[in-house]
C-alpha cells in the first residue's frame, strides 16, 4: 500500500506540476527580488497576460476539438491597422468596435469551414496566418498610426477602480470559459468532438457545427485582444502580435489542455498563462538579457508538450494500474 | 404471432454499383432476442446501419408499432427507441463514463431554462443504471480509456438502455472481450429481454446467437437465406446457411418460400422472388 500512496502522489504531482511550478516560481522570485512581490508588479504581470489570456481561453475550445489556431496573431495585427483605418474614415468608436469584431468572427468562421471540410488545422490556418498578415500591411502600408480614440486608449491602459481594464476583461473572458466549458452542452460537445469524431458522430453530435463555433469563438476573442493591444500599444501597427499564437498555445498547453484534443482545463490555460508573464517578468528583474527570455519560452513551451504527451500517457497508464489494483475481481 | 415491435419490410440498399441489401424483410416483438448472422459483407450492419438512421434504405419501409417511420439520423431512431450498441463502443475514451452514457442526451438543470448540465442528477442515474444491468464498473467519473473494454462494453449498454430503449441492436457486441466479460454481455442481453427491450445481436460468432437468441436470422450477399427458431436448430445447420447462403430445409420444396414472401409479413426468406425468377433459397449460389 506504501508503494500505491507514493504512486498516487506522483500521479498528482504530475497532475498539478504546473501549478506546483507556478507556486515555486513566485516563492523563488520573491526571495530574488524585491520588486517582484508588489501589487504594481502583479498587476503590470496581469495586465501583459490578458490579451494572452484571452485568446487562450478560445484555444482551449479548439483544442479541445483536437484543433489549433495559428491565425491569432495576425488577426490581432489586422484588427489593429484597421482599428486606425476606421478612425481614419471618421468612424466613431461604437462603429469601429463592433465591426473589427465582426471581422474576427468573420475569419475564425472561414478558418472553422475549411477545418469542416476535412483540412488540417494547422494548414488552414498557418495559411491564414499569412493571408491576414498580408491584408494587414496591405492595409497599413507597413505603418504604424497613433490611436486617439479615448475608449480604445480606456481599454488597453484604463482602470476600473484601482484594476486595469484589460485585466477586468480578461477576467470575465475567462469565467465565461470555464463556464461554457464544463458547464454546458457546448463545452462538452467540443471535448467530444476532439475525444472520438465519429463517436460523437454516432451520437447525434453536430461535429460540424461545433467545429465552426470554435473557430468563430476564437476569431471573436482574438478581434478583442486585438482591441486590448491595440489601446495599450497606442498605435496601430501591422507588426502587433507577431508570435503571439506561440504564447497563447504555450499558455493552453501548460495548462495541461491536450494538443490531441478531448482534455481542457479554463483553469490550468489561467495559470499557464499568468505562468509564462511570471517568468517573463521574473527574468527581467533579475536583469536577464531580453534575448534569453525568448529562449526561455521556447524552452517552456517544448517541456510543456513533453509533459501533455510523453508523461501524461505515462500517467495514464498509472492511473489503469491503480484502478486494477483496486478492484482486482475484475477481468 | 401478436404484431410486431418493429419490421423492417423489403429492404433495398446499394452503393455505388454494389448492391448491399435486396428486398430484406426482418420483424422483431418486444422481449424477443434475435440474432443476425451472416458472412462478411452479408448486409448485417448496413441492415443495421438502416435501423438505427445511420443510413437510409432505398426502397422499402420500416414499421414501428404498426406505424411507417423514417430515420434520417441516429437520433431519429433513438428518439424512437432504437438504440445501436457499437462494436466500437462509440465512446469517448477522454470523457467520464456519466459523460459518456448521456452524451448527445445531457440532463440540464431544473429551472426554467437552464442552460446547463445538471452533472450530480446524471451521476446517479449512471449509477443507477450500470447496476439495474447487474453489470459492475469503477466510479462513474473515471475517463472511460482507463477502464477494461468489458467495463467499456458494459458503458456502451447502459448508455442503449438509457432511455427507455426499445429495441437494442448490439454489433459484435462480444469481438473484443475476454470470456468472462462475454459471460456478463450475454447476461446483460437477457436482463433487456425480461425488462420487455426487443434485441438484435449481429454476430457472427454463433455461440452469442445459440446462447442468447430465441431465433437467428442468416443473411448472405444481401439476401435471407432462412430462419430459425433457436430450440429447433443447431449450430452446424446455421453455420452451413452461414456459408453455403442456402437454407437446407429448403432443397426441393422452394415452392413454400413463395408463399411466405407474397405475404409479406415476418423475417421471411426469400423476398424479392420477381427479380430473380425461380430463386428461392438459392439466389445468392454465386461460387
Amino acid at each position: 500500500m506504501a508503494g500505491l500512496d507514493r504512486r498516487r502522489l506522483g500521479l498528482l504531482a504530475v497532475r498539478y506540476a504546473l501549478f506546483l511550478a507556478l507556486g515555486l516560481w513566485l516563492v523563488a522570485m520573491s526571495l530574488a527580488s524585491e520588486h517582484f512581490l508588489t501589487w504594481l508588479n502583479f498587476l503590470n504581470v496581469a495586465r501583459q497576460a490578458a490579451p494572452i489570456l484571452v485568446i487562450a481561453v478560445g484555444m482551449t475550445f479548439v483544442m479541445a476539438t483536437a484543433g489549433i489556431d495559428l491565425s491569432v496573431g495576425s488577426l490581432v495585427a489586422l484588427v489593429s491597422v484597421l482599428i486606425v483605418t476606421f478612425f481614419g474614415l471618421g468612424l466613431p468608436a461604437e462603429a469601429v468596435i463592433p465591426a473589427v469584431l465582426a471581422i474576427g468572427l468573420f475569419s475564425g468562421l472561414v478558418n472553422g469551414y475549411f477545418v469542416r471540410l476535412g483540412l488540417p488545422p494547422f494548414v488552414v490556418t498557418l495559411a491564414m496566418l499569412t493571408t491576414l498578415r498580408g491584408i494587414a500591411f496591405v492595409v497599413s502600408d507597413g505603418y504604424a498610426t497613433p490611436v486617439k480614440d479615448d475608449f480604445v486608449l480606456w481599454l488597453g491602459r484604463g482602470k476600473i477602480g484601482p484594476i486595469h481594464t484589460p485585466i477586468v476583461l480578461a477576467v470575465i473572458v475567462a469565467i465565461i470559459g470555464w463556464v461554457v466549458l464544463s458547464k454546458t452542452r457546448f463545452g462538452l460537445y467540443a471535448l467530444a468532438v476532439g475525444g472520438r469524431e465519429e463517436a460523437a458522430r454516432a451520437m447525434g453530435i453536430n461535429v460540424d457545427r461545433v467545429k465552426l463555433a470554435v473557430y468563430g469563438a476564437i476569431g471573436l476573442l482574438g478581434a478583442l485582444a486585438g482591441i486590448v493591444l491595440t489601446g495599450r500599444l497606442g498605435n496601430g501597427s501591422p507588426n502587433a502580435g507577431i508570435m503571439l499564437e506561440l504564447e497563447v498555445i504555450a499558455a493552453t498547453v501548460l495548462g495541461g489542455t491536450s494538443l490531441f484534443g478531448g482534455v481542457a482545463t479554463m483553469a490550468g490555460t489561467v495559470a499557464g498563462a499568468l505562468f509564462i508573464n511570471f517568468v517573463r517578468n521574473g527574468l527581467n528583474l533579475l536583469g536577464v538579457n531580453p534575448f534569453w527570455v525568448q529562449v526561455a519560452t521556447g524552452l517552456i513551451l517544448l517541456l510543456a508538450v513533453l509533459l501533455n504527451t510523453v508523461v501524461n500517457r505515462r500517467v495514464t497508464e498509472w492511473a489503469r494500474v491503480l484502478r486494477t489494483d483496486e478492484s482486482e475481481d475484475e477481468p | 404471432m401478436t404484431a410486431p415491435l418493429v419490421e423492417m419490410r423489403n429492404i433495398s440498399k446499394r452503393f455505388g454499383a454494389i448492391v448491399a441489401l435486396r428486398q430484406v424483410s426482418l420483424a422483431i416483438g418486444a422481449g424477443e432476442v434475435v440474432g443476425l448472422v451472416g458472412d462478411n459483407a452479408a448486409g448485417k450492419s448496413t441492415l443495421m446501419k438502416i435501423l438505427s438512421g445511420v443510413h437510409t434504405a432505398d426502397a422499402g419501409e420500416i414499421v414501428l408499432d404498426g406505424r411507417p417511420r423514417t430515420f434520417t439520423s441516429p437520433m431519429d431512431a433513438r428518439g424512437a427507441g432504437i438504440e445501436m450498441v457499437y462494436q466500437d463502443f462509440a465512446l469517448v475514451p477522454e470523457l467520464s463514463v456519466t459523460q459518456n452514457i448521456f452524451l448527445g442526451r445531457e440532463l440540464l438543470q431544473s429551472g426554467a431554462r437552464s442552460r446547463f448540465v445538471d452533472k450530480p442528477k446524471m451521476r446517479e442515474r449512471a449509477t443507477h443504471l450500470i447496476e439495474r444491468l447487474g453489470l459492475r464498473v469503477p466510479p462513474v467519473d473515471t475517463p472511460v480509456r482507463a477502464i477494461s473494454g468489458g467495463q467499456q462494453q458494459a458503458v456502451a449498454i447502459a448508455r442503449a438502455t438509457a432511455f427507455d430503449a426499445r429495441l437494442v441492436i448490439m454489433d459484435e457486441p462480444t469481438a473484443n472481450l475476454a470470456a468472462a466479460a462475454i459471460a456478463k454481455v450475454r447476461a446483460a442481453i437477457g436482463r433487456m429481454k425480461s425488462h420487455g427491450v426487443a434485441v438484435i445481436v449481429i454476430s457472427h460468432r454463433i455461440e452469442d446467437v445459440l446462447e442468447t437468441a430465441d431465433r437467428a436470422v442468416v443473411l448472405k450477399h444481401g439476401s435471407v437465406v432462412g430462419e430459425r427458431r433457436i430450440a429447433e436448430t443447431r449450430g452446424d445447420e446455421l453455420v452451413h446457411m452461414i456459408v453455403a447462403g442456402q437454407d437446407p430445409r429448403d432443397a426441393g420444396a422452394s415452392g413454400g418460400e413463395g408463399v411466405e414472401a407474397g405475404s409479406g409479413a415476418g423475417a421471411g426468406a426469400g423476398a424479392g422472388g420477381e427479380d430473380e425468377p425461380g430463386a428461392g433459397g438459392g439466389r445468392s449460389a454465386s461460387p
